[in-house]
C-alpha cells in the first residue's frame, strides 16, 4: 500500500499522512554528511610516514657518529655500512630469505596453533563459571611469565626438536590470547546477547556470529599480544634450543653470529627480527584494528 | 466503552470464536519475582493475557512495574516463576527493543540477512529479502550503512525490518519509540500501523506512554507497579481519541498515586 491512502485502524478508517515524504526529509535531515573526505597523500607523508624515516635517520647518523669517535674498537661496535655489507653477503648467499623464511612459518604455525587453543580455551572459562574461578588466575599469572623459563623445560621433555619450539610459543602465546578472549567476551554488551537470543543465535551460531565479533576489540589485542609473545618466545628457543639438526632460524643465526664474535651479522639479526615484528603488525594486526574501529566498536556504541 | 476491571483469567470482551481457539499468545496466571540479596521481589503477579491472532496490543505502565520483564517471558528470554505462556505459530516471536540492539559489526543489509540466516533462507535468497524488507520500512538506501551513520529513527526502523525478517507470527516491541524525537516517532507510528495491517502480525506492544498506547493499540492493558498485575484494560471504542486518553492517563495516574499513599 502507498503512502497516502487509507489504512484501517482502531479509529475506524483513517487518513494516513503522506508520510512517506515526511519520513524522507526526516533522514537527509537525520543523515551524517557523506563520510570524511580522504586524506590526500601528501598529508598521509608528512605526517605518518615523514617522522619514523627522520627518526630512523637519526639513529643512523648517531650511530655512524659514534663509531667515527671510535668509542668502541670496531669490532665491537661495527659502523652502519658494516652491518649493511652483512646484511647483503646474506642476500647473496641465499640465506637471508630462508633464515627468515623458516623463522617465520615456525612463528606463523606456533601462532596458529595458539589462536586454536587459546580461542577455544577462552571460549570454555568464558561460558564455564567454576573453570574460570580455578584456571583463571592460573592463566594470568603465565601471562606475566617470560616464556622463556620455558625453554629449559622443553629442552628436557622434548629434546633438540621442533616440539620444544612449538611448546615453548604455545606457553607464551595460549594465555595471551585466552585472556585477550576473556575481556572482549566480558565487555559485550548483554544487549547483543538477548538480540542474539531472539534471532535464534544458540550454539555455535550463537559465538559465530553473535559472541566473537563482540567481543572482537577485546579478542583482537589478545591475538596481537599473542603474536608478539609468539615471536619472543620463537626467538628465545630458537636461541638457546639451537642444534644443527634444527632448520636455521634467525635465533639461531644470532647464536651463531655471536660465536663467530661477527658484531656486524649480529646486529644485522637483530635488525631483521625487529623488520619482521614491525612488518606483521603493520601488515595485518593495524588493518584489522582499523576495521573494528571503523564498525564503531571501539568505545563507539550505536 | 467496555471497561473492565480484571479478575485474572476472566474473559475480557466478547472475542470471536477463532481467537479463542487460537490465540497468538496466552499468559495463564504468570508471576515472576526475582531473590535477590536474600529477598524476593516480586514483579509479575498472576498475568493472564490473550493476544489474538493478529491483534494489537499495547501494554501499559509506570516506569519499572515490569512491561520488559513481560516481554522478556514472552520471548523466552526468560521463564516465569510460575505460571505457563503458549505462543502458537512455532516460530519464535521477534522481539524489538528499546535500543535498537543491531549489531554494529554488521552494515544494516547484513543484520537482515543474519535474521534471515538464522531462520534458515537459504543465501542466495537473503540480499534480495533483505531489500525488500528495507523497503518495506522505506530504508532501501540504507542496505549497505553501517549502523553508527543511522539516525535513531532509520536505526528502530532497521530494526523493526530485521524484527520482520524473523517471520514470527508475533511481534514483540519494549518501547521501541521511546529515545525518538516527538516528529519521528509519529512518522514510525504510522509506518508500523500500515506494517501491522498489511502483515497480520500479532502486536503486543509495551510503553510508558499513554498517548501512544491509545493510539496504536486495539487494545490498551494497564498494568499496576510493584507487583505487576493487570489493573485495567480498554478495548476498540468509539470514544474520540483525546477522550480515551485522557481517561486512561486518569486511570494510571489513579495507580501511580496509589503507591504514594501506601
Ligand atoms: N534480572 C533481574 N533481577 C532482579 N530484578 C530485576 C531483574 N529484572 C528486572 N528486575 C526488577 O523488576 C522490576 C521491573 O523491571 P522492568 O525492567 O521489567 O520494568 P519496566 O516496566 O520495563 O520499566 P521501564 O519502563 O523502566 O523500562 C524492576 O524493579 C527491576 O529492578
Ligand atoms: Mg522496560
Amino acid at each position: 500500500m502507498a503512502a497516502g491512502e487509507t489504512v484501517a485502524t482502531r479509529k475506524g478508517v483513517r487518513e494516513v499522512r503522506d508520510s512517506a515524504d515526511v519520513e524522507a526529509g526526516l533522514d537527509a535531515l537525520d543523515s551524517a554528511p557523506v563520510g570524511p573526505a580522504r586524506t590526500p597523500l601528501r598529508q598521509i607523508l608528512r605526517e605518518r610516514v615523514l617522522p619514523p624515516v627522520a627518526a630512523v635517520v637519526l639513529v643512523l647518523l648517531a650511530w655512524q657518529a659514534a663509531y667515527e669517535a671510535e668509542l668502541k674498537p670496531d669490532y665491537l661496535l661495527p659502523s652502519p655500512a658494516d652491518v649493511w655489507r652483512a646484511l647483503s653477503d646474506q642476500w647473496y648467499e641465499g640465506t637471508l630469505f630462508s633464515t627468515v623464511w623458516t623463522s617465520m612459518q615456525r612463528g606463523a604455525l606456533g601462532f596458529a596453533a595458539a589462536v586454536v587453543i587459546g580461542t577455544g580455551l577462552g571460549l570454555l572459562l568464558g561460558a564455564v563459571r567454576s573453570l574460570r574461578v580455578g584456571i583463571g588466575p592460573v592463566l594470568s599469572g603465565l601471562q606475566s611469565l617470560p616464556s622463556v623459563a620455558w625453554v629449559p623445560a622443553a629442552v628436557v621433555w622434548f629434546g633438540l626438536t621442533d616440539a620444544t619450539i612449538y611448546a615453548v610459543i604455545l606457553l607464551g602465546a595460549v594465555p595471551s590470547i585466552a585472556n585477550g578472549l576473556l575481556a572482549g567476551v566480558d565487555q559485550v554488551p548483554p544487549l547483543y546477547l538477548r538480540a542474539g537470543r531472539v534471532l535464534g543465535a544458540t550454539g555455535p551460531a550463537r559465538v559465530r556470529h553473535v559472541l566473537l565479533p563482540a567481543a572482537l576489540p577485546g579478542y583482537l589485542a589478545g591475538l596481537k599480544q599473542g603474536w608478539a609473545f609468539s615471536w619472543r618466545s620463537l626467538m628465545a628457543a630458537e636461541l638457546i634450543a639451537s642444534s644443527p639438526e634444527l632448520g636455521l632460524g634467525l635465533g639461531q643465526l644470532l647464536e651463531n653470529a655471536r660465536s663467530y664474535q661477527d658484531m656486524a651479522l649480529v646486529l644485522a639479526t637483530i635488525g631483521e627480527i625487529l623488520v619482521v615484528g614491525i612488518a606483521v603488525d603493520l601488515l595485518l594486526f593495524a588493518p584489522l584494528e582499523r576495521r573494528v574501529l571503523r564498525a564503531g566498536l571501539a568505545g563507539v556504541r550505536g | 466503552m467496555s471497561e473492565t476491571v480484571l479478575r485474572a483469567g476472566a474473559p475480557v470482551r466478547p472475542v470471536a470464536l477463532a481467537e479463542v481457539e487460537q490465540p497468538a499468545v496466552r499468559l495463564t496466571h504468570v508471576s515472576k519475582w526475582f531473590d535477590t540479596a536474600g529477598r524476593r521481589q516480586t514483579v509479575l503477579d498472576d498475568i493472564s493475557l490473550t493476544v489474538g491472532r493478529g491483534e494489537f496490543v499495547c501494554v501499559l505502565g509506570a516506569s519499572g512495574c515490569g512491561k520488559s520483564t513481560l516481554l522478556n517471558l514472552v520471548a523466552g528470554l526468560d521463564r516465569p516463576s510460575t505460571g505457563a505462556i503458549e505462543v502458537t505459530g512455532g516460530r519464535r516471536p521477534a522481539l524489538m527493543f528499546q535500543d535498537h540492539a543491531l549489531f554494529p559489526w554488521l552494515t544494516a543489509g547484513r543484520n537482515i540477512e543474519l535474521a534471515l540466516r538464522l531462520r534458515g533462507v537459504p543465501r542466495r535468497e537473503r540480499p534480495e529479502e533483505a531489500r525488500r524488507l528495507l523497503e518495506l520500512v522505506r530504508l532501501k538506501d540504507a542496505y549497505g550503512k553501517r549502523i553508527h551513520e543511522l539516525s535513531g529513527g532509520m536505526r528502530q526502523r532497521v530494526a523493526l525490518a530485521r524484527a520482520l525478517a524473523q517471520e514470527g507470527d508475533v511481534l514483540l516491541m519494549d518501547e521501541p519509540f521511546a529515545a525518538l524525537d516527538a516528529i519521528t516517532r509519529d512518522v514510525l507510528h504510522e509506518e508500523l500501523t500500515r506494517i501491522w495491517s498489511e502483515n497480520k502480525l500479532s502486536v503486543v506492544f509495551v510503553t510508558h506512554n499513554v498517548r501512544e498506547a491509545v493510539r496504536l493499540g486495539e487494545r490498551v492493558v494497564l498494568l499496576s507497579s510493584r507487583p505487576g498485575r493487570i489493573a485495567r484494560e480498554w478495548t476498540d471504542s468509539d470514544l474520540p481519541e483525546a477522550a480515551l486518553t485522557a481517561r486512561v492517563t486518569d486511570a494510571l495516574r489513579e495507580e501511580i498515586r496509589r503507591h504514594g499513599r501506601r
